[in-house]
């Protein structure tokens, strides 16, 4: 069940060996491919080596030629006295520390609430299809869109949240969202899991109705209780496709940039890893610094997607 | 016998109040910002949950900003070039990734989804020198050529999939024939492949229509903005004076086409984002 168990058709057609037929499908099959190769070479490959090369000079923004090579001195250095670099700025260790945290408490929250959300409308129920519509709408709502809509909401004066929670008496004094330093993740938490449960949702709710209705009979036959039932079938049943979702999220929320940078702008609070780039990038326009960020944050990311990969392969490897 | 009943009737109560507090979360926060778009300014600060007086002073002077319809008319351009790029490049790649058995099939879809999953970051400056070397620093094409880093695996993944599920006679049919490739690709495949065009192309927009970092990055004009770095750059006197109601007017301007997109191609979204996801 995992995203890599894109089959081609296991035809004798397609597996015969060395007929000319065979031999000029596969030259029209790298034909196919190359204008797409090309392309992603032009936008991916070649930026992303050029910002390992930048990362290993001075290079700044007005002008990226004639930065000259400078090592590791980005990364770390020493003057003799004292060292520097990313690796010794506290302000790096604390956007990693924020996209961590962030990370963490998104993608947990996130996997929960769409299992929840999932089981409640695999229930059969009428208008379920109007419901399963509906609840794709923060889904569509574009990030910036939904973090202005949640800014104005959490509005420290005269947010409607604020005003909730005074009335049914939860506080007593409204409180700033997006501007105590406490409180700041955790408005971006809530704006990034309102946007993204309905993906989950989704997922879960297309591994739900995958899975084999025989033993739910057996079960209900039995008299056992639902929720032992979902303890022990439909849990380790959906737990691939948990992953899945998971580490998709996961991937996602490594690299967040936009809800926090309109949200809450460059506050250090709630600064991660690619505001941190972002920031060296284009407003110091230190291009050498900021791609060693960057280089950084990809290095993460990559064992990150490598691990995915390899429990892909496994399982891919397990099932066949 | 009434227990049971009672027992039936407590259940569907629950079962329908979670659904409400469900709807509830998800819709508020939209229909709130329609809310605070259809109020005069003077009334802004005071909350209600209801429309009173519909006022769409907000509208007019959002669609009287000309910067702001000039950044709709970008983000729909680029929108759709991006969409026919990535679609065009994906058919072909998708037929031979779906359709064809060779070496290398496996290695190249892994680097596609191994490009799916960069952080737009690490290529932020890279790509910027292309951009700049190529010419295109603060126009449209600088948007259209960059969004292919995200749009172009996920669409090349997700057509991959839908070619691999059409059924093969039709293929071997056409190869009996002398059909190339080419004409097998375009004559017996494509028709077939229209859901699945859609679908994609759909997500493909909507991402599109969405991104945000490379638009902010890319762009230094309000005539080559698009909608979502024009929304967020909207600003007022300070941060503590942003003129809310126009913000929210702009917001549900840009977001309506998109909600109605999502309501009408539901069935058609959940299907391409599943089978970009999980297929087993």
């Amino acid at each position: 069940m995992s995203a890599l168990t894109t089959h081609a058709p296991c035809d004798e057609l397609l597996l015969t060996r060395e007929t000319p037929v065979q031999r000029r499908r596969v030259r029209a099959a790298w034909l196919f491919l190359t204008p797409m190769l090309l392309c992603l070479a032009l936008v991916a490959a070649w930026p992303l080596l050029r910002t390992f090369w930048f990362s290993l000079t001075d290079a700044t923004l007005g002008q990226t030629r004639e930065g000259s090579f400078v090592g590791l001195s980005n990364y770390l250095f020493h003057d003799g006295s004292n060292w520097s670099g990313i690796l010794v700025d506290p302000q790096w260790w604390n956007a990693v520390r924020n996209t961590l945290h962030f990370t963490v408490v998104s993608v947990g929250l996130e996997v929960v609430l769409g299992l929840l959300v999932a089981l409640l409308l695999n229930i059969k129920f009428t208008g379920r299809p109007l419901v399963r519509a509906l609840i794709l709408i923060p889904w569509a709502i574009p990030t910036i869109v939904s973090a202005k809509i949640w800014s104005w909401m959490l509005n420290d004066q005269f947010g409607i949240i604020n005003h909730m929670m005074l009335s049914v008496g939860l506080i007593d004094a409204p409180l700033a969202w997006t501007a105590d330093a406490d409180l700041s993740m955790w408005a971006v938490i809530i704006v990034d899991v309102w946007k993204t449960v309905p993906f989950v949702t989704l997922l879960m709710l297309a591994a739900l109705q995958m899975l084999p209705s025989d033993c739910y009979e057996a079960a209900r036959v039995d008299g056992i209780h639902p929720l032992k039932v979902f303890w022990h079938v439909t849990l380790p049943l959906l737990m691939p496709a948990l992953l899945v979702a998971a580490i998709f999220r996961i991937l996602d929320s490594l690299r967040v940039f936009d809800v926090i940078y309109v949200l809450t702008s460059n506050s250090s609070s709630t600064m991660s890893m690619s505001v941190y780039a972002r920031q060296h990038l284009v407003e110091f326009q230190d291009v050498g610094y900021g791609s060693a960020a960057s280089t950084l944050l990809f290095l993460v990311v990559a064992v990150i997607a490598m691990l995915y990969l390899y429990l892909g392969r496994r399982q891919m490897e397990v099932r066949s | 016998m009434s227990l049971r009943l009672l027992k039936k009737a407590l259940l569907r109560l629950g079962l329908w109040s979670l659904i409400g507090v469900l709807l509830l979360y998800a819709v508020f926060p939209f229909y709130y910002a329609i809310v605070t778009s259809l109020k005069p300014s003077s009334a802004l600060f005071e909350v209600s949950y209801w429309i009173d007086n519909p006022d769409f002073s907000n509208y007019a002077a959002v669609l009287n900003q000309a910067s702001f319809l000039r950044a709709i008319g970008n983000s729909l351009v680029v929108a759709l070039c991006v969409v026919t790029l990535a679609l065009f490049l994906s058919v072909t790649a998708a037929y031979a990734l779906g359709r064809v058995k060779f070496r290398g099939r496996g290695t190249v879809l892994m680097m596609v989804l191994g490009v799916s999953m960069f952080p737009q970051v690490a290529v932020l400056s890279g790509l910027f020198e292309v951009i700049r070397a190529l010419g295109l620093y603060n126009t449209s094409w600088a948007l259209i050529l960059s969004y292919t880093i995200f749009t172009l695996p996920f669409t090349v993944w997700v057509l991959t999939t839908f070619m691999g599920q059409l059924p093969h006679e039709l293929e071997e049919a056409a190869i009996m024939d002398g059909a190339s490739p080419w004409i097998t690709l375009t004559r017996v495949l494509l028709p077939l492949l229209w859901p699945a065009l859609v679908t994609t192309g759909l997500l493909a927009f909507i991402a599109a229509w969405n991104e945000f970092l490379f638009a902010l990055t890319f762009t230094l004009t309000d005539t080559q903005r698009t909608v979502p770095v024009a929304i967020a750059l909207i600003s007022g006197g300070s941060s503590h004076e942003l003129p809310w109601g126009l913000l929210m007017a702009a917001s549900v301007l840009v977001t309506v086409p998109l909600v109605i997109l999502v309501l009408i191609f539901q069935r058609r979204i959940v299907s391409g984002l599943t089978a970009g996801a999980l297929k087993g």
